[in-house]
């Protein structure tokens, strides 16, 4: 167990460097560099070679990835250039909006796609099968944001159900909460529901056809056995690994979902942050986000390792 | 998004038993016997003509605007309504094919341009350069899909030609790490090791006796991510980095329905249902492709 930890632990720290390499890199596709922009309007030549040497713009390529990193490995992802303010502090600030959402929205993707993949493998071929691959195709191929709008036009404006925007927090209005939160996280499970639904048919019928379910059948168990207690949860392991996976499209979704229902959270931070030319925020998330996935990579493999007790061997 | 995130290497001995006809055409006899497939097909060669012909069966110009006729519902004269400025949204929807299906096209050729090639040299070569880039590769994997395509088309500048590159760069790993795996798997074949015996060069054997038995699984991936393409664009056009106003594109048009859905609802649906239809035909042709090229998959 030891030394298989140490082994993936010494696989990630290249994987995080690159993320840093390509991160930092960003930043040298831009035209003009930060100080320009700081400076603001006037563009007062003292400014920004003030502001050059204070952010070590100066300094070349490698040094400058060294100053970067340095602060990054202190927690300190840099300051937003356009409010002052450190960008950790913000994506924290932002984040707990985001986890509310994406949990919601995982939580309603398990609950349609885990029993539609269960169906659909246990009746292969039949029109239940047919029409849950229907169902995933069409959620697999719709955009979220334009499933956001059709729902705010049915449940918003048509129903009048739904308020179509407006974000409260839970601890102030818990249903207000959870009114504004509901569409935006169907939207936002929709897809992951499609994903999951896909995992979990193929994991059940590669399943179904082992011998040990022949075995459970043959003992005279009824089918509802068979299919809860011994086929779904020997296929539930690759699912949920792979559904730990789908933590980026998750939060791909949750840019634009938010955006649609004007949710202030974690994506309304890059895109306003890429609008404001707020660099400093757009590298910060970005390197965020990526940390989170390759630490939830690490530890959807060791559950794996854990539960499967023949990797342990 | 999914669709580029879903890397199945698929093997591909199951070509190499031709007799008598090719493995191309047999392939095409297979997928002309799906059903599904042909209907993805029939309506991405629709979408192409509409995109081709834009300015022959467009009925308005995309960009004039209407005074008179400001988020008229749909009628005899504009069909599918027109927007806030009285554009008309069928002639808007017509010329906004050719934005989707450009991106969808031009960044899946970036993606393979960049990936197929670094993809072979990792299989083919190994060693540290096989090291070197498979962990770029998993970096690169690290950031969603979506997430680094904003990031790049943030720092290029917003246009659409930038956001054609940042999703095709974004893209670029799933190739990668595809062609790698099949050039793994490939490499140890006899006919390989046969090349190899009469002298080939590594590049002849690298291009000519590895790479046509790569392509299926290649082929596949391209189409299927096409449509996560074609949805990556209407997302950053949708956040304001895509194809810029007035050009017509699905996802800026989805961007300004936003805004008026309780008002004019014929802005918001035409442009989404484009997408959606784009992108499920490109699904099923590539699902399609796939039983096709391997018929023990499934």
């Amino acid at each position: 167990m030891t030394q298989y930890l140490a082994k993936r632990l010494a696989a990630i720290l290249p994987t995080i460097f690159f993320v840093t390499v390509i991160i930092f890199t960003l930043q040298q596709l831009l035209p003009g560099d930060a100080a320009t922009i700081m400076a603001g309007e006037n563009q007062d030549p003292n400014v920004i070679a003030y502001l050059r040497q204070k952010l070590h713009l100066d300094e070349p390529i490698p040094v400058r990835y060294g100053y970067w990193i340095w602060g990054v490995l202190h927690g300190d992802l840099g300051e937003s250039l356009r409010i002052q303010e450190p960008v950790l502090g913000l994506i924290l600030q932002k984040l707990p909006v985001t986890l509310e959402l994406a949990a919601m929205a995982m939580l309603i993707a398990l609950v349609i796609g885990i029993p539609a993949g269960i169906v659909s493998a246990t009746a292969k071929d039949s029109v239940w099968d047919y029409a849950a691959n229907v169902v995933a195709l069409w959620g697999l191929s719709t955009p979220n944001f334009w499933l956001g709008i059709l729902m705010i036009l049915l449940f918003s404006v048509q129903l009048g159900w739904l308020p179509a925007s407006g974000y409260v927090s839970p601890f102030e209005d818990l249903q207000g909460n959870l009114a504004a939160m509901i569409m935006p996280a169907f939207v936002l499970g929709n897809a992951i529901a499609a994903l999951l639904m896909r995992h979990t048919r193929s994991a059940m019928l590669q399943v179904l056809n082992a011998d040990y379910v022949r075995t459970a059948r043959a003992k005279g168990l009824d089918e509802r056995t068979v299919v809860l207690k011994h086929a779904l949860r020997n296929a539930l392991t690759p699912i949920i690994t792979l559904g730990a996976l789908e933590f980026g499209t998750l939060l791909s979704g949750a840019v634009l979902t938010e955006q649609v229902f004007s949710i202030p959270g974690f994506g309304k931070l890059i895109v306003d942050a890429v609008f404001n030319r707020d660099y400093a925020v757009v590298q910060g998330v970005v390197l965020f986000t990526s940390t989170v996935y390759i630490v939830l990579n690490l530890l959807a493999d060791l559950a794996y390792f854990l539960v499967n007790p023949r990797m342990r061997g | 998004m999914s669709a580029v995130n879903s890397v199945r290497p698929e093997p591909v001995e199951g070509l190499l038993e031709s007799r008598g006809t090719t493995p191309g055409r047999r392939a095409w006899r297979r997928l002309l016997r799906r059903r599904s497939a042909m209907l993805g097909l029939v309506i991405v060669i629709f979408f192409v003509l509409m995109a081709i012909f834009a300015p022959m069966v467009a009925p308005h110009d995309p960009v004039a605007t209407s005074w008179s006729a400001v988020r008229s519902a749909p009628s005899a004269e504009y069909l599918f309504g027109t927007d806030e400025i009285g554009r008309d949204v069928l002639s808007r929807v017509i010329w906004g094919s050719r934005a989707s299906l450009l991106a969808g096209l031009v960044s899946v050729c970036i993606s393979m341009a960049l990936g197929v090639p670094i993809g072979l040299v990792a299989g083919y070569v190994g060693g540290w350069a096989d090291g070197l880039i498979s962990r770029f590769t998993d970096a690169m994997l690290a950031v969603p899909f979506l997430i680094l395509a904003i990031a790049l088309a943030a720092f290029l500048g917003p246009s659409l030609t930038n956001a054609m590159i940042a999703i095709g760069v974004s893209a670029t790993p799933v190739f990668i790490r595809l062609t790698r795996a099949q050039v793994l798997a490939v490499k140890v074949e006899d006919f390989v090791e046969a090349a190899r015996a009469v002298g080939n060069p590594h590049w002849r054997i690298a291009l000519r006796h590895i790479l046509p038995n790569v392509l299926p699984p290649l082929i596949v991936q391209a189409t299927l991510a096409i449509a996560a393409a074609v949805i990556a664009e209407a997302s950053l056009s949708f956040l304001g980095l895509g194809q810029q106003p007035p050009a017509p594109s699905w996802g800026s048009m989805l961007n300004t329905a936003k805004n008026f859905v309780d008002q004019a609802p014929w802005m918001a649906i035409w442009p989404g249902l484009s997408i959606f239809l784009l992108v499920l035909s490109f699904n099923l042709l590539g699902d399609g492709l796939r039983d096709a090229l391997d018929p023990r998959h499934r």
